[in-house]
C-alpha cells in the first residue's frame, strides 16, 4: 500500500543543527506505523537524497529514534547559515518536499 | 574530589522561566515556579540560529526592553529567596559587547530596585593571537562539516567566542556569586552547573538542562515564552510545565530531544557527550514526565566549541513583484540578463567586486539552497534584489542599478512596456548594513576549562557598585 508522509506523520520539520548542518524530523502519529516504516527502512538515505536532489554522501545520519516514534535525517547544509545566497537563515522551511513524499509498505 | 552532597540534598529544583531571555513569561507561571522553592533560576539568552550578523556586529537579536522586563522579575525574586540566577550566552551571542549590553541592563535594574548582591561576569570572547597560538600547537580542529582553518582565517574573523561548560559557573558559585552573567555558554550548562557542583549525576543534570533550556517548548502545546520546572534526583529527573494549559508528555519530551540536534542518541558538548541509548521517558502524572538512564560519557581530552564570523561587506536590497505571465515565463533568463548588464555597466568604472542575487519568491525563494528541486511557479512572483559589496555606497549602486534595469528591461515578447515591476515601497531600496558569514566552527582542546574563561566580580550595595 502506498502512503503519503503527511498523512501518517504528526510532525514534519526542518531546522539548523548549528550553522553547518540541517536536520529533518519526522514524528509518526502511531507506533505501529513507525515500526512498519522502521522495519521496511521505508525512509532511507537513497530516497532522501533523491527527494532533495543531493548526493548521499551529504547525509550525516539517518536515525530511527524510538522514544519519539521519529526518524531524524541530518545533512551537510548546502552552505553555512547566513552565507551569501541564503534564503532560510534558521533552516526552518526546508521540509516541504517531505510532506508529499510517498512510500510503499 | 568534589564532595558528594546527595546525602544532604535529595532533590535539585531548577526554574527555567523562558526559552530565551527576553522572550517573556506569564507572571502566573513564574509565581508557580517560585512556590516550588527552586534552588536556582537559570536562563539561556542566545543562539546561533539568527545567523552570523549578531556575533559580528556585537548586537543582540533580542530587544533590550524585553530582556530588562524578564531580568527585573527574575533577579529580585531570586535574591529574596536566597538562590542564584544564572544567565548564559548574554546578549544573544556571548561576545564582549553582548555581555556589556546585558551588564548595563543589570546595573539599571540594581539601581532602580536598590538591590544588594554579588555579580559574577564571565567572558568568552578570545583574542585572535590566543586562537592562533592554539592553532599552531595543533589544538584546534574543525567540527565537521566545517573546514580546516589557517591563521589567515583567524585574522579575518571579527569576533571569536568559545562555548563554556559548567566549570566556570561552578567556580563563580564557589566565589559567592548571587547572579552570574556569562558569555557564550553550552545551553544546558546554566541549568546543570549548580546540580553538578552539589554532586548530582552529570548525564542527568545535562540532559535535564538540554530540555529546560527551551523552557515550555518541550510541553504540549509548546511555547517559547512560558516556564518549565525541573526536579533532578539521584537517578532520574522530572519535568513539569508551570502553566495549567500545558502538559509534558513522553512524546513531547522525547520529541524535544530531537530538536536542533544531529543525532538524538548522542548529544555532544564541552568535555563529553550525553548518551541517550538507555534513556526512558515515563508519564508519572497527567502533565509530568520522568526521565532516567541518560549517561555522560567524557571525552579523553576536553574540547570547547569555537564560533567565529568574518565581515564580507554591506548589503542593500530592493523588493519588487510581477504578475505578468510573459515575464514570469522568462524570469530566470531576465534575472541573468540584468546581472550581465550590471556587470558590464560598472566593469570599467571600478565596481567589480560584488554579489548580486535575485531571490524569486513564488518559484524557489524558500529553498534556494537545493537548486535542483523541481520548481512550481506561482501566478505572481516577489523578487528580492540583493547586492553585497565592499562598501554600503557600492551596494546601493549595484542594487539600484539592477532594480532600474529590471524595471525597464526589454525581454522577449514584452507587451507591457510601461514597467516590469510592482514596488510595494517608496523608497524602493533599503540599506541593510554590514554582512557577516560564519568562518569558524571548531573544537579547541583545553587543559583547564574553568580557568579559560575569566571571571570578574561586581558587588552591588543597594543598587550602587
Amino acid at each position: 500500500m502506498e502512503y503519503k508522509l503527511r498523512d501518517v506523520a504528526s510532525v514534519i520539520r526542518s531546522k539548523n543543527s548549528g550553522p553547518y548542518e540541517l536536520t529533518f524530523d519526522i514524528i509518526f502519529k502511531d507506533v505501529e506505523m513507525f515500526n512498519k516504516v522502521k522495519a521496511a527502512k521505508a525512509i532511507n538515505n537513497k530516497m532522501f537524497a533523491e527527494l532533495y536532489e543531493i548526493d548521499q554522501s551529504e547525509i550525516i545520519g539517518l536515525v530511527y529514534f524510538e522514544p519519539a516514534k521519529a526518524v531524524k535525517i541530518t545533512i551537510v547544509r548546502p552552505f553555512p547559515s547566513g552565507a551569501l545566497g541564503e534564503t532560510d537563515v534558521y533552516g526552518a522551511q526546508q521540509h516541504a518536499p517531505l510532506m508529499n513524499m510517498k512510500f510503499t509498505l | 574530589m568534589k564532595p558528594n552532597k546527595i546525602g544532604d540534598m535529595k532533590e535539585m529544583r531548577v526554574l527555567s522561566p523562558t526559552a530565551i531571555l527576553g522572550y517573556g513569561f506569564p507572571m502566573e507561571s513564574f509565581n508557580e515556579g517560585m512556590k516550588r522553592k527552586p534552588h536556582v533560576i537559570a536562563v539561556d539568552a542566545g543562539s546561533t540560529d539568527p545567523g552570523p550578523y549578531y556575533l559580528g556586529a556585537g548586537k543582540s537579536f533580542t530587544d533590550n526592553n524585553s530582556v530588562k522586563r524578564d531580568l527585573a522579575i527574575m533577579i529580585p525574586a531570586a535574591l529574596e529567596s536566597g538562590i542564584p540566577v544564572i544567565i548564559g550566552t548574554a546578549g544573544g551571542s556571548g561576545g564582549r559587547p553582548h555581555v556589556e549590553l546585558t551588564l548595563n541592563i543589570i546595573k539599571e535594574i540594581a539601581k532602580e530596585q536598590g538591590l544588594t548582591f554579588k555579580l559574577a561576569v564571565i567572558q568568552s570572547e578570545f583574542e585572535k593571537e590566543f586562537i592562533k597560538e592554539n592553532l599552531r600547537e595543533g589544538k584546534i580542529e574543525p567540527l565537521a562539516p566545517a573546514k580546516e582553518i589557517t591563521e589567515a582565517d583567524v585574522d579575518e574573523s571579527v569576533r571569536i567566542v568559545a562555548q563554556m561548560g559548567e566549570e566556570p559557573f561552578i567556580k563563580a558559585l564557589d566565589g559567592g556569586a548571587n547572579v552570574i552573567l556569562a558569555g557564550r555558554s553550552y545551553d544546558p550548562s546554566v541549568f546543570s552547573a549548580l546540580a553538578i557542583r552539589e554532586g548530582f549525576d552529570r548525564g542527568l543534570a545535562i540532559h535535564m538542562g538540554k530540555i529546560l533550556e527551551c523552557a515550555a517548548i518541550a510541553a504540549l502545546p509548546g511555547s517559547g515564552s512560558d516556564s518549565m520546572f525541573g526536579y533532578l534526583r539521584e537517578d532520574s529527573f522530572v519535568l513539569e510545565p508551570l502553566s495549567p494549559v500545558r502538559k509534558c508528555t513522553t512524546l513531547s519530551v522525547a520529541a524535544h530531544t530531537l530538536y536542533e540536534k544531529t543525532n538524538p542518541y548522542i548529544l555532544p558538548g564541552p568535555g563529553g557527550a550525553i548518551n541517550l541509548h538507555e534513556s526512558t521517558f515515563t508519564q508519572i502524572k497527567d502533565n509530568m514526565v520522568e526521565v532516567k538512564g541518560s549517561k555522560f560519557v567524557p571525552t579523553e581530552d576536553y574540547f570547547v566549541k569555537l564560533e567565529g564570523v568574518k565581515k564580507v561587506g554591506y548589503r542593500t536590497i530592493s523588493c519588487a513583484a510581477t504578475k505578468d505571465p510573459i515575464m514570469i515565463d522568462q524570469i530566470e533568463s531576465i534575472a541573468q540578463s540584468v546581472k550581465e548588464r550590471v556587470q558590464n555597466n560598472f566593469e570599467h568604472y571600478g565596481i567589480t567586486d560584488f554579489f548580486l542575487d535575485f531571490k524569486i519568491y513564488g518559484k524557489n525563494g524558500v529553498m534556494a539552497m537545493f537548486p535542483n528541486l523541481e520548481k512550481q511557479v506561482a501566478h505572481e512572483l516577489m523578487i528580492i534584489i540583493e547586492a553585497v559589496a565592499p562598501t554600503q555606497e557600492q551596494a546601493d549602486t549595484i542594487c539600484g542599478f539592477a532594480r532600474s534595469t529590471m524595471l525597464h528591461f526589454g525581454y522577449e515578447g514584452r507587451i507591457s512596456t510601461a514597467g516590469n515591476l510592482a514596488f510595494p515601497f517608496s523608497p524602493s531600496d533599503c540599506k541593510v548594513g554590514e554582512v557577516y558569514e560564519f568562518n569558524m566552527y571548531h573544537l579547541m582542546k583545553v587543559e583547564n576549562p574553568a580557568d579559560l574563561f575569566p571571571i570578574n566580580y561586581i558587588e552591588f550595595n543597594k543598587g550602587n557598585h
